[in-house]
């Protein structure tokens, strides 16, 4: 186990490195004068951009260049934002967790409804229901999600008025300190009366463009596993035991259907990230994905840097945690590699 | 089923031995394909597709980049003050959007198709060269791939964009770069388990050579899984590609790409809505015909990978 343990924990490293010069190729590659890329003046005096040249090591081999920069990195330097001067770590870290946020909601309700929709296909399979959610979730896959919340903003915000268009709540109603970042937690410590509600009521649509995806694939995995399960020894033992189709199907058959479905949510982190980029960016929510489609507009290439880096290394890190826990859930695992 | 059962029940003769006879795979294939009747739906609506793509210039009833500046914004034909002129109105320029809807499906069906062959080439290259050439260059691949893997795909595509530049041609760079891992790593896998079998150590026997055996031993067997993930890998590559021209970073103006579209008329959800349903309609509808399409091919083309 602890072999295993970290085994899978030094494969990463070599990921991470991997990723650094990939970002470090990356900004590189970018075309005009690398001083001016880095700093975003444009039109410097033969000495200021010498001056730069040497302040920012690029006068030294590329190697060492690379070296440098796994150096900072290591060190948490991620670079400066060009547009706000603030330190690209801080800004992420500031903006993180509206993200992260916004994808719990979205996989709470992916799971909440997908779960049950695919269960229930399973056990009524071939029948109207099964046929009908098996299409909608075909829909659901095929949904360009960017289109899916246009839509969303325009009937229900526009033109029924229900829930808000943008942001993550009411700024001109509630002010108030927010010491975690998650808006619903900080919402519920302000003691503002309706803050909490109104901070949900902020998150509905966007969770919902961001869930739509997942939801159906969930709902998918969901029913085939399920159909697997149920037609095992087990559960068949279990009926001729005579205990009720609901238990039957509730505690023999969906405990053990679930173990795919939780690896397909687990390995899912990395296209909910690529999912909130548009999501963010349709409701203005303030988080990752939105800062870097506008820190390539503003032509601010430190940030962009810094900011694919920390998104990936997220995702690296949460398939790692995934990885481990399925070493311990599952010995098979763990031994088998 | 009914049919079958009476062809075979049938006595004897000419028809009758043409159904016991050895069918040909195609003919098999066919058969097998034709009973999934969503698959067919979505087969025919595609092609509809293509061929208002390929005959965009006949069909579409002015130029996509033709600013009518007498008719901005005109309603489509059915909404009130809606004319014939314009029959899915026009956008916030002046273009007509039925024309550019026509032709948005050639640039979507373009992209879709050549990251599709693309990936699809340098992937079963990499993932064959990295199955059947074992140790170094097998860990390279494979490393690299996980390293594409690894990164969220539209961040890993915005990345690729920001540095080269938003064009058609970029878009293309981006999706393929993207999407080549899951060649890479189904060719990979199929290749592996195919290489142990006999007829592989028979073909190596006689003395075929690596490359060889390669591309006429190995891959054929490796095909199906591999013909599925180019169908859905179309569909995925165009979503991926209007996610892409949605945020800005794609086709520029005034191409008529559908995602680029739909960025344009967000200023016009509230007074005018048909401009922003009509650009997605389209990316869903040619998205869900290529996956209808594709998960009949793979119900066709392997029983085992059957869904449920």
């Amino acid at each position: 186990m602890v072999a295993y343990f970290l085994r899978r924990i030094a494969l990463t490293i070599p990921t991470f490195l991997a990723l650094m010069f990939l970002t470090f190729a990356a900004i590189r590659l970018v075309p005009g004068d690398p001083v001016e890329v880095r700093t975003g003046e444009h039109g410097m005096s033969p000495e200021r951009l010498a001056y730069f040249r040497h302040e920012l090591g690029l006068d030294q081999p590329v190697w060492r260049q690379f070296l440098a920069y796994v150096w900072r990195l290591a060190h948490g330097d991620f670079g400066v934002s060009l547009s706000s001067q603030d330190k690209v770590l801080t800004e992420f870290l500031t903006l993180f967790p509206a993200t992260l946020e916004l994808s719990f909601f979205a996989m709470l309700f992916a799971i909440a409804i997908g779960v049950p929709a695919g269960a229930l296909a399973a056990v009524k399979r071939g029948g109207f229901y099964d046929q009908a959610l098996m299409t909608v979730s075909l829909f659901g896959y095929s949904m360009p999600i960017f289109w899916w919340g246009l839509l969303l903003i325009m009937f229900v915000s526009v033109r029924l008025g229900l829930l808000p268009v943008s942001g993550r709540i009411d700024l001109i109603n509630y002010s108030f300190d927010q010491p975690t970042g998650f808006m619903t937690i900080d919402a519920l410590l302000s003691d503002e009366p309706g803050a909490f509600l109104d901070a949900l009521r902020h998150l509905i649509l966007p969770a919902i463009v961001l869930g739509t995806v997942p939801l159906a694939v969930i709902a998918r995995m969901t029913r085939s596993s399920m159909l697997e399960v149920l037609s095992e020894d087990y559960v068949r033992t279990a009926r001729a035991k005579g205990l009720s189709p609901s238990r039957v199907i509730g505690v023999h058959a969906l405990r053990n259907a679930l173990l795919p479905v939780v690896t397909v949510i687990g390995l899912s982190i990395s296209s909910l990230m690529a999912g909130a980029v548009l999501t963010e960016t349709i409701f203005s929510w303030p988080g990752v994905g939105h800062w870097l489609i506008d820190s390539i507009g503003r032509r601010d290439y430190p940030a962009l840097q810094g900011g694919v880096l920390l998104i990936s290394a997220v995702v690296v890190f949460v398939n790692l945690i995934v990885d481990l826990v399925y070493g311990i859930i599952d010995p098979r695992i763990s031994h088998g590699h | 089923m009914a049919t079958d059962v009476a062809a075979l029940t049938r006595p004897i003769g000419d028809e009758a031995a043409a159904v016991l006879a050895q069918p040909s795979p195609l003919a098999s294939f066919w058969a097998a394909f034709r009973e999934n009747r969503g698959a067919v739906f979505g087969l025919a609506v595609f092609a509809i597709i293509v061929l208002l793509a390929l005959t965009a210039n006949v069909v579409a009833p002015h130029s996509p980049i033709d600013q009518f500046r007498d008719a901005v914004r005109a309603p489509p034909v059915w909404e009130k003050g809606g004319s014939w002129r314009f029959v899915l109105g026009t956008d916030g320029d002046g273009h007509d959007m039925l024309s550019r809807l026509i032709f948005g499906a050639r640039v979507s069906l373009f992209i879709g198709l050549s990251v599709m062959c693309v990936s699809f080439i340098a992937g079963v290259t990499l993932g064959l060269a990295a199955a059947m050439t074992g140790s170094v260059a097998d860990v390279a691949i494979t490393r690299l791939m996980d390293l594409i893997m690894a990164v969220p795909s539209l961040v890993l595509a915005v990345l690729v964009v920001a540095v080269l530049g938003p064009s058609l041609a970029n878009t293309i760079i981006a999706v393929t770069i993207v999407y080549l891992p899951n060649f890479v790593r189904l060719a990979r896998a199929s290749a592996l388990g195919e290489l142990n079998k006999d007829y592989v150590t028979a073909a190596r026997v006689v003395g075929v050579g690596p490359l060889r055996l390669a591309a006429s031993t190995v891959l054929p067997n490796c095909l199906a899984p591999l013909i599925v993930q180019a169908a859905l890998g179309v569909s995925s590559a165009i979503l991926e590609a209007a996610a892409l021209g949605f945020l800005g970073l794609g086709a520029q103006p005034p191409t008529p790409e559908w995602g680029s579209m739909l960025a344009d008329s967000r200023e016009f959800i509230r007074s005018d809505p048909w401009i922003v349903t009509l650009p997605g309609l389209a990316i869903l509808i040619t998205v869900l015909a290529i996956n209808l399409t594709g998960d009949g091919l793979r119900d066709a083309l392997d029983p085992k990978m059957r869904r449920g």
